[in-house]
């Protein structure tokens, strides 16, 4: 019995030991980025502007005038618009630095699993899309005249952002390893990632229009599950991306 | 590697032109007029048909997919390529059947309804699929971004699917228990079943004798890019 329970024991002490240094892995991954992002600051800040010029242009493109631009439809619509583009523009840049100067290969030396680096690199492309989008939106509530903080939205564009930078991550590692990769990135992404934005849309609208819970809770729903899915296939395909 | 084109694929090429003529004539002449929609509804037989076979070429991509990350084999890969050509060709030609029955029937060429969503994304993932392809020169490297990309497409389009059904559909639903108030639904008179069932039979020996053809195709190509390869070394 005493045997049987040490060896438990021991396996559980052994996992226990994989997963720390599965998070340790990851984390460093984490720092990585957000170090270079905090001394060079070229990702967060080419993000902003193509967002606030996204805003810009629809502003003068959609000629919305004050009545139509409180429309929580147009609101969650042009809120989208804005993040996934400005998504497209830090997914290709975050893997491009890592392909440019062989920084990949130093990578994938490290005696660490490779889905760590996968999960590292997409826990990092989250936080400069979530911190963009904190910016993004009180700067859209000026502008727009309308009220964006709302508990629910913001649940939204987190459970919309886990979704777009999980499937992200993993096709912005095969683009830029494509010769093409410029203009790969968009067209391998948003097609895939189309019920994100159908479902963080519409639970976007349900929040801002006040409807009620019975009608939005399906659309959260079906985003943790492509969340839950996606993040599963990623981890166990990426091996397969990065490989030489 | 040289070899001639096998027997078997002589004859199922005959055999698929034969049945090709044999549902076309069925769908002209056989199966009775529709009372409310008249002829047009007659482009439903290919219709289906077509949707069918890009619809198997979409999970013969993904399948050929999941066997290639797991033996490596490039025979995969080829399979994987040659399902993702074909549906391609079949998907498209849905679409514009159903945009020239939608016209008169819907009043609409389009109408951004579950099922005709679906199918242009279905599209729009082959497409980038084979634009993945071609900007990657390294072969394995290839296989392997064309797997990784068919097993994710094939996983997000039901999930399309899904998201854009819990709109109201006004798309009918003729094959198995749908909503008999969708615009342009009918009930299958026997002649018309038969018809359909011989469409889906045709179409499903055209999509293997292509399949057969373009795996060979692919064979052929293989073994010219690896002396290609071999020649610049």
């Amino acid at each position: 019995m005493t045997v049987e329970r040490e060896s438990s024991y021991l396996a559980s002490e052994k996992n226990a030991g994989k997963v720390a240094s599965f998070l340790r892995a990851m984390g460093a991954v984490v720092w990585k980025d957000l170090s270079a992002e905090l001394r060079s600051r070229e990702l967060i800040s080419a993000m902003l502007v193509f967002a606030l010029l996204v805003i810009m242009i629809f502003n003068f493109a959609l000629d919305l005038d004050p009545a139509t631009r409180r429309d929580p439809t147009i609101t969650a619509g042009v809120l989208w618009v804005i993040f996934v583009f400005a998504g497209t523009l830090g997914l290709n840049r975050s893997m491009a630095v890592e392909k440019d100067r062989g920084c990949m290969d130093g990578l994938l030396l490290a005696p660490v699993d490779r889905s760590s680096i996968y999960f590292g690199k997409a826990l990092g492309n989250l936080i400069f899309m979530l911190m963009v989008e904190i910016i993004v939106l009180p700067i859209y509530s000026v502008l727009y005249n309308v009220n964006l903080l709302n508990l629910g939205l913001l649940v939204v564009i987190l459970l919309g952002s886990i979704g777009y930078v999980a499937v992200g991550t993993l096709l912005a590692a095969m683009a830029v390893q494509a010769r093409t990769r410029d203009i790969l990135l968009p067209i391998l992404l948003f097609p895939v990632v189309l019920p994100v934005i159908l479902a963080a849309v519409k639970a976007s609208t349900g929040f801002l229009d006040g409807s009620e819970m019975e009608l939005i809770r399906p659309w959260l729903n079906l985003l943790i599950v492509y969340d839950i899915i996606f993040s599963a296939v990623a981890f166990m395909v990426f091996d397969y991306v990065v490989e030489e | 590697m040289e070899e001639s084109k096998p027997r078997l694929l002589t004859v199922l090429d005959v055999f698929t032109v034969a049945l090709f003529l044999i549902a076309t004539y069925m769908v002209f002449f056989y199966a009775p007029q529709e009372a409310v929609m008249g002829d047009v509804q007659r482009v439903f037989y290919f219709h289906v048909a077509t949707g069918w076979v890009g619809m198997l070429g979409f999970i013969g991509a993904a399948v050929a997919g999941i066997i290639y990350l797991i033996k490596k084999d490039r025979k995969w890969d080829i399979v994987g390529l040659a399902a993702v050509e074909i549906g391609i060709v079949f998907i498209f030609i849905n679409i514009v059947t159903g945009a020239i029955w939608a016209r008169p029937i819907w009043n609409t060429w389009w109408t951004w309804d579950p099922r005709l969503t679906t199918a242009t994304v279905m599209l729009l993932i082959y497409l980038a699929y084979l634009m993945l392809r071609q900007g990657i020169e390294d072969p394995d490297r290839r296989a392997r971004f064309g797997a990784v990309y068919a097993i994710v497409g094939s996983l997000s389009v039901p999930l399309t699917y899904f998201s854009a059904r819990i709109f109201r559909t006004i798309h009918p639903i003729v094959i198995g228990s749908g909503d008999p108030s969708a615009t342009g639904s009918f009930d299958m008179s026997p002649l018309m079943t038969q018809t359909f069932m011989f469409s889906l039979l045709t179409f499903t020996f055209i999509f293997i004798d292509l399949f057969w053809h373009r795996i060979r195709l692919g064979r052929k190509a293989d073994h010219v890019e690896q002396l290609r390869l071999q020649t610049m070394e």
